[in-house]
C-alpha cells in the first residue's frame, strides 16, 4: 500500500457514491438500535428500492443525540429526522429532492433545537457519515492518510514531535501529555514493546468510547498503528469492556477489514513496520481502568493495580516497554498527523488543546455526545447545546469526572473547560461523563451513592480504599438516615483525607472526590439532614426513631 | 483455547467463551479450564470471583438487569430495583425459586442518552418506567 493505492482506493468509494443522488444514513448505535433502528432501516430501503430515485441507505455509527432516536441523517442535504418510525419511510423517501418532511410531522424535527450547532467534531467526525464495518468509506472521507504519510514520509521522532507539539493531553482522565508519554516508550530499550487501547469505560454515565468504537473503528486501530511505529511496538491490544457486545463485533470486523487491506500484519505499506492488533474482554471490573490492573488483566490475572513506578512505559504488558492510551487519544492521532500539531493546537485553551467528547446525560432535555473545544463553558454545553433542564426544574448541579469527580454548583457554570480549571474548582475532567442533577437530587444521597461504587468496585488490594470505602459509605448512610451527628460528619471529612493521601491507586485517592466537592458546595444540605432531620430535596426517608429523638441527643 | 495455544495468559478469554457457551461457569468447568491451561485452581477461582461478568450460579430462564449507572440512578432506577424486588421477591444477584427469572443490576451499559434503562434478556430498552417494567415481568412470571 503507498499513496497511490490510497487514493485510488478513495476515488473508488467515491466514486460508488456518486453514483446516488441521495445519502439516507439511519443510526445503528446501541442508543437508536433499542429504539428499533434496525426495522427504520428495513422499512426505508424497501421504499427507496421502488422509488425510481437514486437513493442509498447506509447503516452508520452513533449520530449523539440519543434521545431524540432512531435519528435519519439525509445528505447531501444535511437534514436531520428524529423519533423516526418505520411508518415515516414512505414520507421520507417521497421527500427526497424536495422540501423535507418537517411540515408534515412535528416530530421529524430538522435542527432538533441547536444541538448540533456550536459543536466541532474531529473525533466524531466520521460518526453518522460512514458505516462503520466498511473500511473503504472511511478511506474515501482520508482515513489512513495519517498512517501512511507516517511511514513513508516521517520518522518515528518526527511523529512524536507532531504529537507533542499539538498539545494533546490523555483523554482517560488524567491529562498527562501524550507526547511526553510516547517519548518516554520510545527512549525505552527494549526488544519487545506494547501498545494499550483502554477502552474499559467504567465510569457510569459516560459513553463516549464506546460510541467511538462503534462508530468509527479504523480511527483507534489507526491512531494506535502510529503510535506502535512512533515508539517501536509490534504488537497491541484493545481493551473493551464485555456489556459493550456492539463495539466488540464492530471491532473485530474492522481488524478483520485493516488486516485485509494491509494496514495490520507484516510489512505495512511496504516497509518494514510490522504491527498486529487483539482484541482483550474485560469482565465487569472498574479497577481495570487503572493502568497496571488493565495490564494485570490482560496477562489473564485478577486486575489489582501495583505501585507505580516503574510506570508501564518502563516495566507494563510481561516486564516489557507498554504505551497505554485511552480510546478518544488513540482517535485523535490520525487528524493531527493529516493536518499538523498547529492545527490541532490552534484550537482550546492555553493548556488543554484540542476538543473533547463529553456524554451529556442526566436531568437535561437534550441527551447525547457532544463534541466542544476546550474552553467552552459549562454553562453553553448545559444550556446551549443540552437544552438546559426539563419540565421546569431548577438547575442544582453537574457532575463530571464519573466517581472519582465532583459535583459543581451553579456558581461554577461559568467555568470554561479545561483539565485544570476542573481540578481547581474540586472535579475532574475525567472520562468525559456530564451528569446534570436538578433540584430532586440530593447530594448526599448521590455522595452515597458513588460511595457505593467505590466501595464495591475497590478491589481490596490496600486496607485505606478496601476499609476507608466501607467506613465512609456508612457514614453517608448514617446521614440520609437522619441517625448522624456534627461528630460522625467530622468523622467522614477526616477519612476523605487519609483514604485520598494513602491508597495505592486512583480508584482510592479519587474516591473521597464526590464526598469532599459536595461538602464544599451543598454542605447546607448534610447539615439539614443532620441537625433538622430534613433532606431538602425530599428523597431521603428517615427512620421514625431519628426524627423523635430530642435535638440534644443528636447533637452530642 | 486452542485458538489462543492453551496459553495461560488466556485464561479471561477463556472463561469468557465457557461462560456463553454454557450461561454460567460451574466447579467442573473452572477446574477443567483451569488444568487444560496449567493455572492453578486458586488463580482460576480468585479470577471468576474478582470479576463481576462471571456467574458462579446458573442463570434463570429469562434475564431481567436494571442499570444502575449514574445517569440511569439520577433518572430514578433505584425505583426500578425496588420494584423488581418487590415483583419477584428477590434480591439484585438472585433467580426466583422456580428458574424463570434471574434479576441482575448493571453498573452501566453505555446507553446513558436513554436513561434509565433496563436489559430484557439481552435486549436493552430505554426510558423505562415503572408501569412498563411490571408489564414485562408480568408476562414472564404469568407463563
Amino acid at each position: 500500500m503507498n499513496v497511490e493505492e490510497l487514493h485510488e482506493i478513495a476515488a473508488t468509494a467515491q466514486e460508488e457514491r456518486a453514483k446516488f443522488d441521495y445519502e439516507i444514513n439511519v443510526c445503528m448505535g446501541t442508543g437508536c438500535l433499542s429504539q428499533h433502528s434496525d426495522k427504520v432501516k428495513a422499512a426505508i430501503e424497501k421504499e427507496a428500492a421502488g422509488c425510481g430515485k437514486k437513493c442509498h441507505v447506509r447503516r452508520t455509527g452513533c449520530m449523539g443525540l440519543c434521545a431524540a432516536g432512531p435519528l435519519v441523517l439525509m445528505e447531501p442535504a444535511e437534514t436531520r429526522y428524529g423519533h423516526v418510525h418505520a411508518g415515516d419511510a414512505k414520507e421520507i423517501v417521497a421527500s427526497l429532492g424536495g422540501e423535507g418532511v418537517a411540515q408534515l410531522d412535528p416530530r421529524l424535527d430538522p435542527h432538533l433545537g441547536g444541538y448540533f450547532d456550536g459543536q466541532t467534531h474531529v473525533v466524531l467526525e466520521n460518526s453518522g457519515h460512514i458505516d462503520p464495518e466498511k473500511i473503504d468509506e472511511y478511506i474515501a472521507r482520508g482515513g489512513y492518510e495519517a498512517l501512511v504519510k507516517a511511514l513513508t514520509d516521517m520518522n518515528p521522532a518526527s511523529v512524536i514531535e507532531q504529537i507533542s507539539k499539538s498539545g494533546l493531553r490523555g483523554r482517560g482522565g488524567g491529562g498527562y501529555p501524550t507526547g511526553l508519554k510516547w517519548d518516554t516508550v520510545a527512549k525505552v530499550k527494549g526488544a519487545q514493546k506494547y501498545v494499550i487501547c483502554n477502552g474499559d469505560e467504567g465510569d457510569p454515565g459516560a459513553f463516549m468510547d464506546r460510541s467511538v468504537l462503534e462508530s468509527d473503528p479504523q480511527r483507534v486501530i489507526e491512531g494506535m498503528a502510529i503510535a506502535a511505529y512512533a515508539v517501536g511496538a509490534s504488537k497491541g491490544y484493545i481493551y473493551v469492556r464485555a456489556e459493550y457486545p456492539l463495539a466488540v463485533q464492530r471491532l473485530t470486523v474492522a481488524l478483520r477489514e485493516a488486516r485485509r487491506r494491509g494496514f495490520l500484519g507484516n510489512g505495512i505499506c511496504e516497509t518494514t513496520f510490522s504491527f498486529d492488533i487483539d482484541i482483550r474482554l474485560g469482565a465487569g471490573a472498574f479497577v481495570c481502568g487503572e493502568e497496571t490492573a488493565l495490564i494485570a488483566s490482560i496477562e489473564g490475572k485478577r486486575g489489582t493495580p501495583r505501585p507505580r513506578p516503574p510506570y508501564p512505559a518502563v516495566s507494563g504488558l510481561w516486564g516489557d516497554p507498554t504505551l497505554i492510551n485511552n480510546v478518544e487519544t488513540f482517535a485523535n492521532v490520525a487528524p493531527i498527523i493529516r493536518h499538523g500539531g498547529e492545527w490541532f493546537s490552534s484550537m482550546g485553551t492555553e493548556r488543554s488543546k484540542g476538543t473533547k467528547v463529553f456524554a451529556l446525560t442526566g436531568k437535561i432535555q437534550r441527551t447525547g455526545l457532544v463534541e466542544v473545544p476546550m474552553g467552552m463553558t459549562l454553562r453553553q454545553i448545559i444550556f446551549g447545546i443540552g437544552g438546559g433542564v426539563p419540565d421546569g426544574r431548577k438547575f442544582k448541579a453537574v457532575q463530571t469526572g464519573g466517581p472519582s469527580g465532583g459535583c459543581l454548583p451553579e456558581e461554577h457554570l461559568d467555568l470554561s473547560i479545561s483539565y485544570d480549571a476542573l481540578i481547581s474548582a474540586g472535579s475532574m475532567m475525567g472520562s468525559g461523563g456530564m451528569i446534570v442533577m436538578d433540584d430532586t437530587s440530593c447530594m448526599v444521597s448521590v455522595a452515597r451513592f458513588f460511595m457505593e461504587f467505590c466501595m464495591t468496585e475497590s478491589c481490596g488490594k490496600c486496607v485505606p480504599c478496601r476499609a476507608g470505602t466501607v467506613q465512609m459509605y456508612e457514614l453517608l448512610t448514617k446521614i440520609t438516615k437522619g441517625e448522624a451527628t456534627h461528630r460522625d460528619l467530622d468523622r467522614l471529612t477526616e477519612l476523605c483525607e487519609v483514604v485520598g493521601a494513602t491508597s495505592l491507586c486512583g480508584l482510592g485517592q479519587t474516591a473521597p472526590n464526590p464526598v469532599l466537592s459536595t461538602l464544599r458546595y451543598f454542605k447546607h444540605e448534610y447539615l439539614a439532614h443532620i441537625e433538622e432531620k430534613r433532606c431538602p430535596a425530599g428523597v431521603c426517608e428517615f427512620s421514625p426513631a431519628a426524627v423523635d429523638a430530642p435535638r440534644g441527643e443528636v447533637h452530642a | 483455547m486452542r485458538k489462543h495455544g492453551y496459553s495461560r495468559n488466556a485464561l479471561i478469554e477463556t472463561l469468557h467463551t465457557v461462560q456463553s457457551s454454557f450461561g454460567f461457569l460451574d466447579e467442573p468447568s473452572i477446574r477443567f479450564v483451569a488444568k487444560s491451561l496449567r493455572v492453578p485452581l486458586s488463580q482460576a477461582y480468585g479470577v471468576v470471583t474478582f470479576y463481576h461478568f462471571f456467574s458462579l450460579k446458573p442463570p434463570g430462564k429469562h434475564t431481567c438487569t436494571v442499570c444502575t449507572g449514574t445517569a440511569c440512578y439520577i433518572k430514578g432506577s433505584d425505583k426500578l430495583v425496588a420494584q423488581t424486588e418487590k415483583l419477584l421477591h428477590i434480591h439484585p444477584g438472585m433467580t426466583t425459586p422456580d428458574g424463570e427469572v434471574s434479576f441482575t443490576t448493571a453498573r452501566c451499559v453505555g446507553a446513558c442518552g436513554r436513561a434509565p434503562v433496563a436489559l430484557f434478556d439481552g435486549e436493552l430498552s430505554g426510558q423505562m418506567e415503572a408501569a412498563e417494567l411490571t408489564q414485562q415481568l408480568e408476562r414472564w412470571t404469568m407463563q
